[in-house]
């Protein structure tokens, strides 16, 4: 029986249409894994000595300690947040001669070979076996490696139960404030009393039984929970919730366009996809500040560019470069109904082009580390207005790839092919290089004029850029039809 | 009135469509019956220019469909939950596609009043997207909204499917009405034999992507197809 689900798991993963398709996402991910465990492995081995270093007359395996109760909330967190319990595709084998003891079994045993579990196993297997080298205990420092994969499954297990709890989620988050406050004020050393705890783990290694005994614990209350709630109504089915649209009547005076900018206002905010991107823009206003406050990048004012690019333009971006792509799921329709296609692409436009002002204006504070910071960003605004959204849609002619608006974003990389690592290059390095190359055989003040003007040049040939764009995309449309209706 | 002329599409070299003549003259209800991979499909989407037919053309209303894109200014069409938008409601989704078809708000709501009890309630006003709905609520949705706007051409594929049996029997009244005064052309699809007779004053047979049968609808309609599709 295990076999069964094991050669269909195994299917699942290299059947998967996204498996053959995309390499170069399949390299990106491969590489986000590789730097993670690298860096955990580095920590891990290293760890021992930066410690003794940095606090020589206290004992890191303490000093771990002390912290492991910020590591295991922290961990319950982004587990809260990133891992669901992989149920969805039990649904064909309810109906089959199998125990659902047996399926559910299944279910929870896969989960706890997750990635989220093997991860923390890089910092802990090497620096345990550091310690021991070091001359820790042998039995002492076993005893602590075990409790502390012991509480990775606690953690996994605890996850699941509280996944269907909101307000769980509020009382960790306290707690971890509390722990904090407590610290920092010192009344009590609750990190450091848990931490005294794992110590005690190290003397008497027998303690992390009782960690075994909290993991069988968990697993038997999420069987029973899981077990109960194997069928179609209960776990399998997403619940519906009562939606309250917004009144976006507001946006009637924008005419014609103003059918498409609200159902892409509403695409946005109603999918798990968008949603989520929508985060990613706060995220690129803050860009600069990664660049900014450092005297290192002072002196280097194309770097200024590449933040105004992409302060200003994150939506231009995160949404530009799957247009189409966006309204694959319905392509067909629009492909019947009654209206221009440049209306269509012109209300595109117009909402990155609000995009682009709204957080330029946003932008404004930037200021506060010069005024050729702002400068700079006003021009790169011009810029992604005048060229960016028109080499973006552009590039959208050539998206073949269906998106599944009810997937989320992170590590999402569906719909992504080769066009939207190559279009970074005109869209970011291009006026950088430009930038770059001005400034320094002319000046500052003719660099950053520069890249206005050509922003301005391509609003004035806006009409003719978009007639052709629109062209472009009706060439192309029986192909993007065809490619937008294969399934993943 | 709708033209179609030595139309044929081939996939590499699988024929799946080959229709040398087919004329269906305006307000006729048009019905649409064959077997699975019939080609019943592959037809109206060359009608909506969705696929290029690979020889021939097919021309609504004295329009080439794949050389100008006017025939979408009065055809209506429901081919498959993929012409819905799924985060909209119901409602919103009326409204998109009432503005795409030059009605205003206000024609929209007079316009749905008439379905009330086609909608039977679990449709309009419930706080709930398309993609939330049964197939049978998300079906009903895209009907009614093939048929807005006035358009002279309906095309609605597998209407009856997935609908419950009360709401068959609406729909087949709504489709009579749309031709009653001969201004509207509607063709369906269909498995259900008795429905489509019951509907079509015409049935054509398709079989492997070839024309098989051209009925005018009578009473010995049904018992013909039956005895046809029953090898």
């Amino acid at each position: 029986m295990i076999s069964h689900f094991l050669s269909l798991e195994w299917k699942q993963f290299f059947r998967s249409s996204s498996f053959s398709k995309s390499v170069g996402a399949k390299i990106l991910i491969g590489f986000f894994a590789l730097y993670f465990t690298a860096g955990f492995l580095l920590i891990g081995i290293g760890g021992y000595w930066i410690l003794k270093k940095q606090f020589p007359e206290q004992d890191p395996l303490v000093l771990v300690n002390s912290f492991l109760m910020y590591v295991i909330v922290a961990d319950l967190m982004f587990r809260y947040l990133m891992q669901k319990l992989p149920v969805m595709n039990i649904k064909p084998l309810l109906v089959l001669p199998i125990q659902k003891s047996k399926i559910v079994h299944f279910i929870l045993i896969k989960s706890s070979l997750s990635f989220f579990n093997i991860m923390g196993l890089f910092f802990y297997v090497p620096f345990s076996v550091v310690l021991i080298t070091e001359g820790y205990s042998l039995e002492g420092v076993l005893g602590w490696l075990a409790s502390m994969i012991l509480i990775i499954q606690s953690i996994n297990f605890f996850n699941f139960l509280v996944n269907k709890n909101n307000s769980v989620l509020v009382a960790l988050l306290l707690l971890l404030i509390f722990g904090y406050l407590i610290q920092y004020f010192n009344w009590f050393d609750l990190p450091g009393f848990i931490g005294q705890g794992f110590d005690a783990v190290y003397q008497s290694p027998i303690l992390s039984l009782l960690f075994l005994c909290m993991v069988i614990g968990l697993y038997m209350v999420n069987f029973k929970q899981l077990r109960s709630e194997v069928y179609l109504d209960a776990l399998i089915s997403e619940q519906t919730k009562e939606i309250n649209s917004a009144d976006l009547s507001f946006l009637e005076r924008l005419g014609d366009l103003a059918p498409f900018i609200k159902n892409d206002l509403r695409l946005m905010w109603r999918n798990k996809r968008t949603k989520s991107s929508v985060w990613m823009i706060a995220m690129g206003l803050l860009y600069g500040l990664f660049f900014y406050p450092n005297p290192m990048y002072a002196d280097m004012e194309f770097i200024y560019v590449l933040v105004g690019i992409f302060s200003t333009g994150t939506l231009l971006i995160n949404f530009g470069q799957f247009i189409p792509a966006w309204d694959s799921g319905y392509y067909n329709m629009l492909m019947s109904q009654n209206f221009k296609y440049e209306r269509y692409l012109k209300s595109k436009f117009t909402i990155m082009t609000i995009s682009v002002v709204a957080l330029f204006v946003l932008g404004i504070p930037y200021v506060y580390f010069g005024w050729k910071v702002l400068l700079v960003h006003f021009a790169a605004m011009i810029y992604n207005v005048g060229v960016n959204t028109h080499v973006i849609l552009y590039g959208g002619t050539f998206n073949r790839k269906r998106i599944n608006l009810d997937e989320k974003a992170a590590f999402n990389f569906q719909g992504t092919g080769a066009v939207q690592w190559i279009i970074g290059i005109p869209l970011m390095i291009l006026p950088m290089a430009i930038f770059g190359l001005i400034n320094w055989l002319i000046g500052f003040e003719i660099a950053t004029v520069t890249i206005a003007v050509m922003g301005f040049v391509g609003i004035a040939l806006h009409k003719k850029l978009m007639a052709t764009i629109t062209k472009k995309y009706i060439t192309n449309k029986y192909v993007m039809i065809h490619a937008f209706n294969q399934e993943n | 009135m709708i033209q179609t002329t030595q139309l044929s599409k081939k996939y590499g070299k699988a024929e799946v469509l080959n229709i040398e003549s087919l004329e269906i003259p305006t307000g006729q209800s048009f019905g649409l019956v064959g077997n699975n991979g019939a080609g019943k499909t592959t037809y109206f989407n060359m009608l909506l220019d969705l696929i290029r037919p690979t020889t021939g053309a097919i021309t609504n209303h004295d329009i080439v469909v794949n050389q100008s894109e006017d025939w979408k200014n009065f055809t209506g069409s429901f081919i498959d939950e993929s012409f819905l938008i799924g985060y909209l409601t119901p409602d919103e989704y009326f409204d998109f596609i009432g503005d795409l078809r030059g009605m205003n708000k206000a024609d929209v709501k007079v316009f749905l009043t008439q379905f009330g009890e086609f909608f039977n309630d679990e449709v309009l006003g419930k706080k709930k997207y398309l993609r939330a709905l049964s197939k049978g609520n998300q079906k009903k949705a895209g009907i009614i909204a093939a048929m807005m706007g006035s358009p002279k051409v309906v095309i609605l594929d597998e209407p009856f499917a997935n609908l419950d049996p009360t709401t068959q029997i609406r729909l087949k009244k709504i489709l009579k009405t749309l031709t009653d005064n001969k201004a509207v052309t509607v063709l369906v699809s269909s498995h259900d034999l008795s429905h489509v007779t019951e509907v079509c004053e015409r049935i054509v047979v398709l079989d492997k992507g070839h024309l098989v049968k051209d009925i005018e609808t009578s009473q010995e309609t049904l018992k013909e197809l039956e005895r046809y599709f029953s090898v």
